[in-house]
């Protein structure tokens, strides 16, 4: 539309509403100005509009305008932001570096440092893994619970894990929910959520209870699909998908992003 | 803290007072200022250059659509822009009657028009921030002055239903 005034140098046209609007938030050129200002003090009608979007202007900013002078809330400090975002790369680089090894001259004694830690760990991954295997193949059936019902999925399975999950967003790196499904878990039951990249290449999330604060990400490798997993908060989460690491690595970074920014606002 | 991070810092209270502009609710606009920043911050190494601000306002803006969007997903809950939405504690009525008025407004007239009048962009920016021609932000900004100003005038369909 009119992004240039400059041609309307005809005294006599009539003023536009876009003009209107143009002038209220001072987006016209100077030199166009008393043209409205003299088409304003014959038109009462639309001095009167002009005036009453100048009053809707003022009223937003006084009721608005003091949010900005508010003490800031500590969650929102960018340092600490930065140190949350920092925490998990540097894990996720520690541990593709091993898994590196661990295919090179360290064998056996790199792979058990991958994979250090808890043995059932491994277990509940090996699961998942096998759970990711089974379903990615299913063309009609793949989840039991579409996408499309996100927020219904995602309150079904909450309900049964007796935690609020959250289906992460992962549309920025590419990847639409496809939906998900209920499945048996180590303790109870097991939150299933798959996704699809642009070239129908799946990716699964794997969420269930699990008896330890924290661990460290780790990467697991089975031939062609491979996952990456971790324990935050008596929860464990395993990210399967097909074994091309560093897109993996993004993939598990961005949910474990959002499951940690979530997990941090209810801890405070 | 990297000089990004600094620029981001500097742009919070302008984010806040947008978030809680756009959603009327103080935990709401928090929790989008949030995802905002870990999202910037997550994504800078695309940030190539410009106004971290417009940055950050774009993705606030994207983020609080793809809420809205979930929302209205869920069948339980009412309609968008219904005077059910959840209301602060105003100080004083005009204040309360512009929160309503917004509150009635469809997402993305909102959004322009509390990008224009509360955060001082300029149409140009606004447009970047909404993936949209100029011509749609002042189709946007029309609409959402002109609801406004009836709502104030003393038409309020979505209230005088409800009640």
């Amino acid at each position: 539309m009119n992004e240039d005034y400059e041609p309307m140098t005809d005294r006599e046209s009539p003023i536009t509403e876009d003009e209107l609007h143009a002038y209220v938030d001072g987006e016209m050129p100077a030199d166009r100005r008393p043209a409205v200002e003299a088409w304003l003090a014959q038109h009462p009608e639309d001095a009167a509009r002009v005036d009453a979007w100048r009053a809707q202007a003022e009223l937003i900013k006084t009721r608005f305008a003091e949010i900005a002078r508010e003490p800031m809330p500590a969650r929102l400090d960018p340092a600490r932001l930065e140190r949350l975002q920092r925490r998990w790369p540097r894990r996720a680089v520690v541990a593709a570096v091993l898994a590196f090894l661990a295919g090179g001259a360290l064998g056996w004694f790199g792979r058990e440092m991958v994979e250090a830690g808890s043995p059932v760990a491994k277990t509940l991954a090996a699961d998942a893994i096998d759970a990711h295997k089974l379903y990615v193949v299913e063309v009609r059936h793949p989840v039991e619970v579409p996408g499309a019902e996100a927020a219904h999925l995602v309150q079904w399975l909450s309900k049964r894990l007796g935690y609020d999950l959250r289906a992460p967003d992962l549309g920025d790196i590419g990847l639409k929910l496809v939906g998900g499904r209920l499945l048996p878990g180590p303790s109870g039951a097991a939150g299933f959520l798959m996704y699809e990249g642009p070239s129908g290449e799946r990716f699964t999330l794997y969420c269930a209870r699990w008896d330890a604060p924290e661990t460290a990400l780790r990467y697991r490798d089975a031939g062609q699909v491979a996952a990456f997993y971790w324990v935050d908060d008596n929860k464990a989460y395993v990210m399967s998908g097909p074994a091309d690491r560093e897109r993996l690595r993004k993939i598990a970074q961005s949910a474990y992003d959002q499951i940690e920014t979530r997990a941090s606002k209810t801890r405070g | 803290m990297s000089a990004f991070a600094k620029d981001l810092e500097a742009a919070i209270p302008a984010l806040r007072r947008y978030a809680r502009a756009l959603t009327r609710d103080a935990e709401t606009a928090d929790d989008l200022v949030q995802d905002t920043l870990v999202r910037a911050l997550r994504s800078q190494h695309l940030f190539h250059g410009g106004d971290v601000r417009s940055w950050a306002y774009t993705i606030l803006t994207n983020l609080n659509r793809n809420r809205l969007r979930s929302l209205a997903r869920r069948p339980a809950l009412s309609p968008l822009g219904d005077a059910d939405a959840p209301q602060m504690a105003g100080p004083e009525a005009g204040g309360r009657d512009i929160e309503r008025a917004l509150a009635a407004l469809v997402e993305d007239q909102r959004a322009a028009l509390l990008l224009v009048v509360l955060e001082g962009l300029s149409y140009r920016e606004v447009a970047e921030v909404q993936g949209v021609p100029i011509g749609t932000v002042m189709s946007r900004l029309a609409r959402a002055r002109a609801q406004i100003k009836s709502y104030l005038d003393g038409e309020r369909p979505a209230l005088r239903r409800v009640k």
